[in-house]
């Protein structure tokens, strides 16, 4: 069998050059294969995966923003984000932006606020 | 214009074994609009990694699902293995493949049993599961339980195979091989089931990309992606070709399905004639410190397990994607335009798995 | 103590189980384990379920689902939970989410312990449910008649005074 297992790329880059980059895989019809979010010292990260699955490269982008910081949604170049997005929203309190189709945190419909923010 | 009506369907449904609930809007017979509503399964075990050490959460991965059970704790061992840097022996990693293309064979026959059902064949759904018991029965020979298996752990595996385990794989695999030659025609070749499934909930390639489908589900719109070759575990050494369907029905995806299984079954006959001596378990020293993407192809699609760690014992972030998370958006668009009476299978046909979307 | 004897009727629900043991009940249910030769049937339909089988522990989002399809079993009904996460939460206990044991939320009957619950407990659970059925339909006949009598009774005293119609 081929083997194709690139290195991940993973790519930091600032909140306003989010569409842009997003845009840009969209064109090279790559996949969005998930995106999530994480906690560390006090800062989100973020990270939305793409695959290519002939090649099997995966790049990653990497946004590190602060809690109220805001993000516009990709849901415009990958529609099917929107679980995604709606999911980091409810448990990390992501402040996404212009969701196509928002649950407005009720996703899990969970009693806590954010609970993945430790306090 | 015809009269427009909301059915709810679930989170109890004879059809469903888990629950999900969707707001079917319907114009007459004709499904228009579906919109999901998820979360009756959530437990938040990711958070999980704040009170249990990254060795313990191997077992708390594990009952993320009692079906995947064992592919996901072998995808968190992996994540955790590559960002320590640890290779496993050789041993270890072809037990691996060999319990996780038994995993694959149960899951999908599993499947077709419950499709069977969908579809009202119940004496195809028996048999289907009575030949799903046989796989269990190996599984409880080598490992000791039935559904969560617990022998992962970050470094290798904790139990072995002798020869004689083995041997009896390679029989019960045949015996699974001859008795499923028999129930394909009647899954492909059976007009009633035909016409159950043919043209039913199409998918178009384009359609499959666009929204981020994966797995079986996409490879029946013919593309092209299985995980496996990325090369993890013992995948690099063996020969397999991607299965894929062109037509994107649900009948092609479970002709995608069956010949899954028979893939599976070659998988464990190659794995057993090449498995090497050894070692079961590397040392595993230090904590972890980085973050690692890991991608394995679970019977019902990409998923993925990404572990961040900080130098600590207790890791900051452990997140898992699961394939019908991924599917979902596809599940709604062949929805639209589906007949009322098609939704249930229709949902069958993505393989949902409720507990491992929603954690 | 009735005549014939009750077959009851099982309903399954999953409250946040991880599916071991939801596969395990239907696998109780096929031909290999059968369950249903002690006389039950499973059904999709809680208005007509006697013996009610919960898997999984409850989250704050089912249980208003687990608490209404308790509801809507006639009585009398019998609950068995199963596995260890409907039995106490299991190892998903300390998660934000869960609430906790299935008894958190209705009246538990019977525990069936494991994880994921063996087959041949579940089984034992299932024919311990169907006898403690028996009983509770024992009961409540009897409960129903000495009720009929009694209501007599009254009638008939009401007739010597005169104030029955």
């Amino acid at each position: 069998m081929v083997i194709k297992n690139p290195e991940h790329v993973i790519r930091e880059i600032t909140p306003d050059r989010l569409l842009g980059e997003v845009m840009a895989f969209k064109n090279a019809k790559l996949r969005l294969s998930q995106a999530c979010c994480a906690y560390s010292e006090e800062k989100l990260h973020v990270s939305y995966s793409f695959a290519n699955d002939d090649t099997n490269e995966y790049t990653i982008l990497r946004l590190v923003i602060d809690k109220d910081t805001e993000v516009c949604s990709i849901t415009e170049f990958y529609p099917y984000a929107f679980l995604y997005e709606n999911e980091m929203k409810e448990l990390f309190g992501v402040n996404i932006q212009m969701i196509n189709l928002d649950y407005e945190n009720k996703l899990y419909r969970i009693n806590e606020e954010a609970p993945f923010i430790k306090k | 214009m015809a009269k427009q009506s909301i059915v709810p369907f679930g989170p109890q449904h004879p059809v469903l074994p888990e629950p999900i609930h969707l707001d079917l809007v319907l114009e007459d017979e004709k499904v228009v609009k579906a919109i999901p509503s998820i979360g009756f399964v959530h437990r938040g075990l990711e958070s999980l990694v704040e009170k249990k050490d990254f060795n313990e959460m191997t077992y708390v991965v594990e009952r993320t699902c009692g079906i995947c059970s064992f592919m996901h704790g072998m995808g968190y061992c992996e994540s955790i293995e590559h960002i320590m840097n640890v290779e496993i022996p050789d041993r270890a990693k072809y037990l691996r493949t060999i319990w996780a293309e038994l995993s694959r064979i149960h899951s999908h026959l599993l499947w077709l049993g419950l499709l069977a059902d969908a579809f009202g064949f119940e004496s195809l759904f028996y048999q289907c599961w009575r030949m799903r018991e046989k796989v269990l029965d190996v599984f409880e020979l080598t490992t000791g339980g039935r559904c969560i298996f617990s022998v992962n752990k970050v470094g290798g595996v904790l139990k072995d195979m002798d020869a004689e385990m083995l041997k009896v794989m390679l029989d019960v695999t045949a015996g699974i091989e001859e008795e499923l030659k028999v129930i394909k025609k009647t899954f492909l070749f059976d007009y009633t089931v035909e016409s159950r499934l043919k043209g039913v909930g199409v998918l178009t390639k384009e359609q499959a990309h666009n929204l981020g489908a994966a797995g079986p589900f996409a490879r029946a719109s013919g593309i092209k992606m299985d995980m496996r070759t990325t090369g993890y575990a013992a995948y690099k050494d063996l020969d397999m070709e991607i299965i894929t369907s062109e037509a994107g029905d649900s009948f092609a995806r479970c002709e995608v399905r069956i010949n899954e299984i028979f893939q599976a079954i070659d998988l464990i006959r190659q794995a057993i004639s090449k498995i090497p001596g050894g070692e079961l378990s590397a040392v595993v020293k230090g904590n972890p410190n980085g973050e690692y993407f890991m991608r394995v192809e679970q019977p019902r699609g990409e998923a993925i397990y990404y572990s961040k760690a900080n130098g600590s014992k207790f890791l900051e972030r452990m997140r898992i994607r699961t394939p019908t998370f991924a599917n979902i958006p596809s599940l709604l668009e062949t929805l639209k335009g589906a007949d009322f009476a098609d939704v249930p299978l229709l949902i069958v046909t993505i393989d949902p798995c409720i507990s491992c979307t929603e954690r | 103590m009735g005549i014939v004897k009750r077959s009851p009727w099982l309903l399954h629900y999953d409250g946040s189980s991880c599916n071991g043991c939801d596969i395990e009940v239907l696998a109780c249910l096929t031909p290999v384990y059968d369950a249903e030769r002690f006389g039950i049937i499973n059904t999709g339909d809680p208005m007509q379920a006697d013996i009610f089988l919960i898997t999984g522990g409850i989250n704050t989002q089912n249980q208003a689902v687990v608490k209404q399809l308790y509801d809507q079993m006639p009585s009398p009904k019998v609950v068995v939970a199963v596995g260890v996460c409907a039995c106490t939460g299991g190892v998903f206990k300390e998660c934000y989410n869960i609430i906790g044991g299935a008894d958190t939320t209705i009246p538990v009957d019977i525990y069936v312990p494991g994880c994921a619950a063996r087959p041949q407990a579940i089984i034992d659970g299932i024919i311990k449910a169907v006898a403690l059925f028996q009983e509770r339909a024992d009961e409540q006949e009897a409960n129903q008649k000495g009720q009929k009598t009694e209501n007599a009774a009254l009638n008939e005293a009401g007739k010597e005074t005169g104030n029955g119609n």
